[in-house]
């Protein structure tokens, strides 16, 4: 399947979603992120590899202005979500948060019952006229991150108790009930057993036919079996970017080779 | 008294013992590691541990001897003297208990005078009540005594004496050969595969241990000295009157009212005022501090914020009585001349007084616990209320408070429990009269001032006037350790949530 994708991309170039120019993080005096230019299709499983403290998680949270929250953050250069500056004064970062949906490294379902959890983020924008719409906007949230046969008998029951696989899919409905246009996931599978690992990885290329997807992952299997471009991050520098075939079979850079057959990192 | 007197030979014998201790370390240490021709390699333990074992032999069971037995003697004399005293020396009106201490302060009288050169021991032993006047020679020497000393007082004095000394030097002599006989055990015991690692290791959980069980040894003391205290009150006064009652007036000749009714309502008034301004300015600025100010301003603000739970209550006492009364008094009070022209309340001491005062020292308590909490809530928790969009504050309102809360209840119980207890600043805020009222700036009383007042001054601890504090008391206790429990019960269940 992925390569019948592959070859329909091949021939018709998907539009750029988020491009970012000569991207630069610093915490405090450390320069984390150097030079980062690249440009994200929509409708494309984008993975980011490259050894821990690489730089991609702080590349995947500067597209939705998450080190913001971080104190000492500092972030230069220019992100371009459909062309329009995030960056910009005018942009409301908590604006571009509903936009840029975000899944999360651990599980981190609120303390709230299931219902609840998926219907934060309508509830605090407002998505909904009547307790009917929310309802929907759940039920088509859960159908989506394929959850809903398994809770819909008990939408009331906290999302605490769910099973780790479930409660990231959880948090994934959570994040595409608030209709964003971009999911960004950090790791997404790194707490997770590998049954539930393979259902959310379903999940992901299913949510290709809506969203722009941005993964962070240590597992090169797994940007493999997923994404269709591959962003080869190395000591806060993007080394290589390109076709995720290309990338595993012939990469141009010394390093990623070394990285992807496991002499580095 | 007497074990006052003598505790200067105690004091010496457990130095020496100490001492020896100090010597069985560095002999034994030396001991060892010349047994294996200083290559401390070849040694189970460190050398220390060897010296430390037999200190550890030496003092701790010759320290236990001297202390159970600096306990246990003063009984045991006592009931062996009380036999000398035949009934008709009780005179009427007085206890055998009275008589005891007279003859305890002639035996401390002939100690002293022994002491000062004043009489010999032998003149001390054989002293006879008919023939002197016991009186005047113990005066001479500024020993001053209620009574004439009848003869057979002074006979159990001299055999009080006798007895003690003699226990004393029994003291001395089991301890001392305790110390040693640890001494040579150590000793002999120390060779290169003794474990004294291990057993160092032993001795320093009991001492735990003992630290421990002597805490609640001491709280199961004090609930049982109040309790029985509170039994003999409740055989002198209705307990039905005592809990049910709806007056208090306390009169030292007896036939008081005394009910906590009253008392216990200004107590929960003024607890409740005090939560009412505590809790919100509290828990406010708990959030404040942990998830909007920057480090900066928090390094400065959350140990300003705890001076206050520095303060003594006295002080926060005097503040109420000289500043926020006569403040309120501007305000509520004066007719005309205040600041809303009414005339509601007469005198700086009110519930409202006391409330709020109260409520500002417990807002670092407040805060300090809420700000543990609100911080121990997962930070991925925001990262995914932030991720969806939401702002600090939506974040703070619908994810962190709803998973601290149950903590946050926590901490209000417990400031409950400290408001409850409080007790400088109503003695010096709330006033003296205790009312039923719902008027706030009434001047009202509670529990804890009742106690301090009914035990101040010239008490007699065999009146209800007097024993009603312990119920009182032990009312007060069973209500703030409910709470407590509570409290903890509900932290408790909010801690495994994370976990």
């Amino acid at each position: 399947m992925k390569d019948n994708v592959i070859s329909e991309y091949d021939v018709t170039p998907l539009p750029i979603k988020i491009a970012a120019r000569d991207v630069q993080v610093y915490y405090g005096d450390t320069h984390a992120l150097k030079d980062v230019s690249v440009d994200i299709e929509d409708k494309t499983v984008t993975a980011f590899i490259g050894p821990s403290g690489c730089g991609k998680s702080t590349f995947l949270r500067c597209i939705n202005r998450m080190n913001d929250t971080i104190d000492i953050a500092r972030v230069t250069g220019d992100i371009r979500i459909d062309g329009e500056d995030i960056y910009d004064k005018r942009v409301d970062p908590v604006q571009l948060r509903a936009k840029v949906g975000m899944v999360f490294q651990k599980p981190n379902p609120f303390p709230k019952s299931i219902y609840d959890n998926v219907a934060y983020g309508p509830r605090i924008h407002g998505m909904a006229r009547n307790k009917a719409e929310l309802d929907d906007i759940v039920e088509r949230a859960l159908k989506r991150a394929a959850l809903w046969n398994e809770v819909k008998d008990r939408l009331q029951a906290p999302g605490t108790g769910l099973s780790g696989g479930q409660q990231q899919r959880l948090c994934i409905a959570r994040a595409v009930a608030t209709e964003p246009e971009v999911l960004l996931m950090d790791e997404p599978c790194s707490a997770l057993d590998p049954i539930a690992t393979a259902q959310v990885e379903e999940l992901i290329d299913e949510l290709r036919e809506n969203f722009s997807v941005v993964i962070v992952t240590h597992s090169m299997q797994q940007a493999a079996r997923v994404s269709q471009k591959t962003a080869f991050f190395h000591l806060g520098h993007l080394v290589e970017f390109g076709d995720t075939d290309k990338i595993f079979t012939t990469p141009e850079d010394p390093r990623t080779e070394s990285y992807i057959t496991g002499r580095i990192g | 008294m007497g074990d006052l007197l003598n505790s200067g030979s105690a004091t010496v014998l457990a130095l020496i013992i100490l001492g020896l201790a100090a010597l069985g370390f560095a002999l034994t240490r030396r001991r060892t590691v010349v047994s294996v021709q200083g290559d401390t390699r070849r040694l189970h333990s460190l050398p220390a541990y060897y010296g430390y074992n037999a200190a550890m032999l030496i003092a701790v069971p010759s320290l236990m001897v001297i202390a159970v037995w600096l306990l246990v003697q003063p009984v045991l004399v006592q009931n062996a003297v009380i036999e000398l005293i035949p009934e008709e020396v009780v005179a009427e009106g007085s206890s055998v208990g009275l008589v005891m201490s007279d003859v305890r302060r002639v035996a401390e009288g002939l100690d002293s005078a022994v002491a000062q050169g004043a009489m010999t021991v032998q003149e001390a032993a054989s002293l006879d009540a008919g023939a002197t006047d016991v009186r005047a020679q113990l005066a001479e020497i500024g020993v001053a005594l209620g009574a004439d000393v009848q003869g057979p007082v002074l006979a159990a004095a001299q055999r009080y004496r006798t007895m003690t000394a003699t226990g004393r030097l029994a003291m001395m002599v089991t301890a001392l050969a305790l110390a040693l006989a640890g001494f040579a055990y150590a000793f002999s015991r120390t060779n290169a595969d003794f474990r004294a690692r291990n057993t160092v290791e032993a001795g320093i959980k009991a001492l735990l241990i003992l630290a421990a069980s002597l805490a609640v040894l001491t709280t199961v003391g004090i609930v049982l000295s109040m309790l029985f205290e509170s039994i003999n009150f409740f055989r002198l006064h209705d307990w039905k009157d005592f809990f049910l009652g709806r007056s208090w007036a306390p009169n030292f000749r007896g036939d008081s009212d005394l009910s906590i009714l009253p008392l216990l309502w200004g107590t929960l008034y003024i607890s409740i005022i005090a939560l009412a301004v505590a809790v919100p300015i509290g828990l406010f600025a708990a959030i404040y501090l942990s998830e909007y100010a920057s480090s900066t301003v928090r390094s400065f603000a959350k140990p300003l914020l705890e001076i206050l739970a520095g303060i003594p209550t006295i002080v926060y006492g005097l503040f109420a009585l000289l500043t926020v009364g006569p403040f309120l008094v501007k305000i509520f009070g004066r007719g005309e001349d205040g600041l809303l022209g009414v005339d509601w309340m007469s005198g700086a001491t009110s519930v409202l007084t006391a409330g709020l005062v109260m409520g500002i020292m417990l807002i670092p308590f407040v805060s300090s616990l809420s700000d543990d909490i609100i911080n121990a809530v997962p930070q991925s928790l925001r990262d995914g209320s932030f991720g969806l969009g939401a702002t600090h504050s939506e974040t703070i309102r619908q994810v962190v408070l709803p998973a601290a809360l149950p903590g946050i209840v926590g901490a209000v119980l417990l400031a409950a429990s400290r408001a409850i207890g409080e007790t400088m600043i109503v003695v010096l805020g709330a006033g003296a009269i205790a009312r039923i009222s719902g008027n706030p700036l009434e001047a009202m009383t509670t529990i804890t001032t009742r106690i301090v007042s009914q035990l101040t001054g010239d008490t007699d601890f065999a009146s209800p006037e007097t024993l009603v504090a312990f119920a009182l008391g032990l009312t007060l206790f069973v209500l703030t350790l409910g709470l407590n429990v509570l409290a903890l019960y509900i932290v408790r269940k909010y801690r495994e949530q994370y976990e």
